[in-house]
């Protein structure tokens, strides 16, 4: 029966190609819109490290004096050097890594490359077992690193290629302001997108070539980037850093066991408390602790622009939708001695409310495989933007499967109602007029 | 005139058709309406006037490659210069930590008193000398350039100690509104001193025109500090009219001439500020385009429509069109009536069309900051649409008023 509605409705198609086309034109250009602008939402509203982000969290405190103390604010959205080494050595956490970002001149050792800058992270050794972050060569450093300040360096798998080609990097000396590094481990694919640990240098694409331990960039000084917010009289002074009042590092911990996640905040509080006590915090305690998720949520990560874009394009669906709706009532009710002279032969209304969505369904998967192309063409435009997500934004299965099941099940609604006029139709009526 | 009220009793044996027609038109308008709204924002942003001479000013990204001390790199910086004002066609050439619309550098709080509590606004703060100015092509409205005497050179680790600035009219006027701002004081939260004002200039646009950036909008501030950093500095040259392109050509072996342990990235080392404001722009010019496709694609659909629907309505009735033709009706009367007809549908889909537009801003505007609908925008979505309606029943319209009477007699 199945195969005879098919046919049926192959035929109808082809009977009324300018109608046909203009439907599946319809469903196409709205699929199309709607399914790029949705794709870019979903890539970048997307978890950086899947099963890890409900488990890792970044504690806030509010260590700043009274001037412009509004009580409702949100604390720092980074911490100073003290509260975080504070936290990090208190480890009450399973893992606690902190980091802030920089950019170190790289020397490299053959004359045929010129020097250059890298994009650096300086951090301490929990980040890579913390983030799970995979090496393809050699390994982290350790926390006996960290408090040795030494002079070792993990790359990334395309610098390793750009300096040391293929015998890799692992052991080599790595050139870095006048200074030697023992490169000891090269990262394997490794590109969280959001850039959710640091915000601050950008949101999307911003991978880092070079990862120090943070001891170290201090003792050499190497190049803060990033934001450094100060108050009071702090100064920006980069050489005081570690005893200004400005927030520019990032402390990130993971708390494996849930049970735990309520006694760490209690934990955030008792500090703010105990500062306070001492003199250096002035303000009531004011902890945050959100995962990554809620954390990056809470920092609008994705452009407002991107967000905007998706429910225009909905809408426009939803027009194109209503056009399909009115285009298929005309084709169907034209239709109706056909119909009739089915429903006189035999057929019931049933029978004829299963054809007519056939056929819209057939409209709905030629519409969806258009849409497709577009969106495709569409998702080509999107990375020749300037933007810094433009790199990003490729079609993945899940998209493509919701593509096919948005145009299938959007062109089913939009037959019900003209299925359901056609197949009202008196035979008795349609066969007298013939 | 046609009568009005046999059209409404047809239509109400159509009600589907006509119901999808005016809540396609209905939402076809409130789209176009908002998407017109953000696409003249997006322009009118991108439009905005930097206050250089963006035509002649090429914008150079030095970095420096090796370890140098603090009077190593003002040796350097002032051979540079020297060397780029050197070139033919250059009429000046100054250091700078920054410039219009690079996207991020250095901003500040700005107070009238030392221990004021709120900061009375926010700036972006450009570090140079007297020759800033030139090399921008930006010229004082008042005061006076900096005096050698007033001019140092800082590494990012010195605390901000100038004690005069050069800063745009939005700025002086936020602070000392309907008085002249020369020779006033001011505090810088990262300062420690107090800020003379000597100079103001029209328009000069901080390094960022984004919205993270709306606070210190058009809020500009030039210190007489040479800003030396590991990293490396920009050098803004501008030409001489027309001679931009033989400039570029000759600054990268001029300047690797005096020094070559140094980067100057081949693909946005030397940029022209044409292509800058290109790329900082790009995001707000995409946005437009989109905006303006939409609009296009759903004019065209709804148009598809209309004619769809129209066509059938047409064929559905060419009996009563005949009859209608027998009993003395004109081709104009046939056509006069299809037409009438969708204008009635296109006022209330357009009814309908404004309560949506309105609503729709109204979510934008708290959602997306978004600016409040015009009444000349929602107007002319109206008129769009009420002509569009009219264009694409015409074809169908006429088709009918062809319908000949003898129509009337045939059964089938």
């Amino acid at each position: 029966m199945f195969a005879y509605y098919l046919d049926l409705a192959w035929r109808s198609m082809r009977r009324s190609k300018v109608l046909t086309a203009l439907m599946v034109l319809a469903i196409a250009l709205g699929i199309g819109a709607s399914m790029t602008t949705l794709t870019v939402l979903h890539v970048l509203s997307g978890d950086p490290i899947p099963g890890r982000s409900g488990s890792i969290f970044y504690p806030q405190l509010d260590p700043q004096d009274m001037d412009g103390y509004q009580p409702k604010d949100p604390p720092p959205e980074q911490v100073t050097w003290i509260d975080g080494m504070n936290l990090l050595h208190a480890a009450r956490a399973d893992h606690q890594a902190l980091m802030t970002g920089g950019s170190v001149p790289v020397q490299p050792a053959q004359a045929s490359i010129d020097p250059f800058y890298a994009d650096a992270r300086y951090t301490t050794s929990d980040f890579f077992t913390m983030f799970g972050v995979p090496f393809s060569g050699g390994t982290g450093w350790t926390a006996l690193d960290d408090d040795r300040k030494a002079r070792v360096a993990v790359i990334s798998k395309a610098l390793s290629d750009k300096l040391y080609g293929a015998q890799g990097a692992v052991g080599k000396v790595l050139r870095i302001k006048d200074v030697s590094f023992q490169v000891i481990g090269v990262l394997g694919d490794w590109h969280p997108n959001p850039h959710f640990y640091d915000l601050n240098i950008g949101n999307y694409a911003e991978d880092e070539d070079v990862y120090l331990p943070l001891s170290t960039s201090r003792d050499l000084e190497l190049a803060h980037n990033g934001s450094n917010d100060c108050w009071g009289r702090g100064g920006e002074d980069a050489r005081h850093f570690e005893t200004a009042s400005c927030v520019w590092l990032q402390l990130w911990v993971q708390i494996l066991d849930p049970a735990k996640v309520a006694a760490y905040k209690q934990y955030l509080i008792h500090y703010s408390l105990e500062q306070k006590a001492l003199g250096r915090f002035q303000r009531p305690p004011n902890v945050r602790l959100m995962n990554v998720m809620q954390w990056l949520n809470f920092m609008r990560v994705v452009p407002g622009d991107v967000r905007l874009q998706a429910w225009l394009a909905l809408g426009f669906l939803a027009v194109c939708l209503i056009n399909v709706v009115g285009l298929m009532l005309a084709k169907f009710l034209r239709r109706s001695p056909e119909l009739g002279v089915r429903r006189a032969l035999g057929a019931s209304r049933r029978d004829i409310f299963v054809q007519l969505l056939v056929e819209s369904g057939m409209v709905g998967l030629a519409g969806g495989a258009g849409g497709l192309l577009l969106a495709m063409i569409g998702l080509w435009l999107v990375r020749r933007q300037p933007s810094d997500y433009a790199s990003l934004a490729h079609l993945d299965m899940t998209m493509l499967l919701a593509t096919f099941t948005l145009a299938l099940f959007s062109t089913l609604c939009a037959g019900l109602l003209p299925a359901w006029r056609a197949c009202l139709v008196t035979p008795a009526l349609q066969l007298k007029s013939q | 005139m046609p009568q009005i009220r046999p059209i409404l009793t047809a239509l109400r044996r159509h009600k589907a058709g006509v119901v999808l027609i005016a809540m396609q038109i209905a939402l076809t308008l409130a789209i176009i309406c908002n998407a017109f709204s953000i696409i003249q924002q997006r322009l009118a942003h991108l439009s905005e006037p930097t206050g250089i001479d963006e035509p002649n000013v090429v914008v150079v990204s030095n970095e420096m490659a090796a370890s140098m001390t603090m009077p190593q790199m003002e040796a350097q910086v002032q051979a540079d210069l020297v060397a780029l004002r050197a070139i033919g066609g250059v009429q000046e050439a100054a250091i700078a930590n920054a410039y219009p619309l690079r996207g991020n550098g250095w901003d500040d709080y700005v107070m009238l008193a030392r221990d004021q509590v709120r900061p009375t606004t926010s700036t972006a703060l450009y570090f140079s000398d007297d020759h800033f100015l030139g090399a921008l092509g930006t010229r004082l409205v008042a005061g006076r350039n900096f005096r050698p005497d007033e001019i140092q050179s800082m590494s990012v680790r010195d605390e901000l100690s100038a004690s005069v600035a050069i800063v745009t009219e939005a700025l002086a006027s936020r602070l000392f509104p309907h008085q002249s701002a020369l020779g006033k004081a001011i505090y810088l939260l990262g300062g420690t001193q107090p800020v003379t004002i000597v100079g103001v200039v029209r328009v000069l646009q901080p390094h960022s025109v984004d919205r993270w950036a709306a606070g210190f909008a058009s809020h500009t501030m030039i210190l007489p500090r040479r800003l030396l950093s590991d990293w490396g500095n920009y050098y803004i040259v501008r030409a001489q009219p027309g001679q931009s392109n033989e400039v570029m050509g000759k600054i990268r072996e001029t300047l690797f001439a005096q020094n070559p342990m140094r980067i100057i990235n081949d693909r946005d080392g030397i940029q022209r500020f044409a292509d800058i404001r290109q790329d900082a722009y790009g995001r707000d010019r995409g946005m437009a385009v989109l905006m303006g496709i939409i609009c296009v694609v759903l004019l065209a659909i709804t148009a598809a429509g209309i004619v769809g629907l129209t066509s059938f309505w047409v064929s559905q009735r060419r009996r009563q069109i005949g009859v209608r033709r027998a009993l003395g009706a004109t081709q104009g009367d046939i056509l006069l009536y299809f037409l009438t007809e969708n204008l009635l549908i296109s006022i209330g889909g357009s009814l309908l069309g404004v309560v949506l537009a309105l609503g729709l801003n109204l979510w934008l505007v708290t959602r997306f900051e978004m600016q409040h609908l015009s009444l000349f925008y929602l107007m002319s979505g109206v008129v769009m649409l009420l002509a569009l309606g009219q264009g694409a029943v015409w074809a169908p319209a006429v088709r009918a008023s062809r319908v000949p009477p003898v129509e009337a007699t045939r059964s089938v």
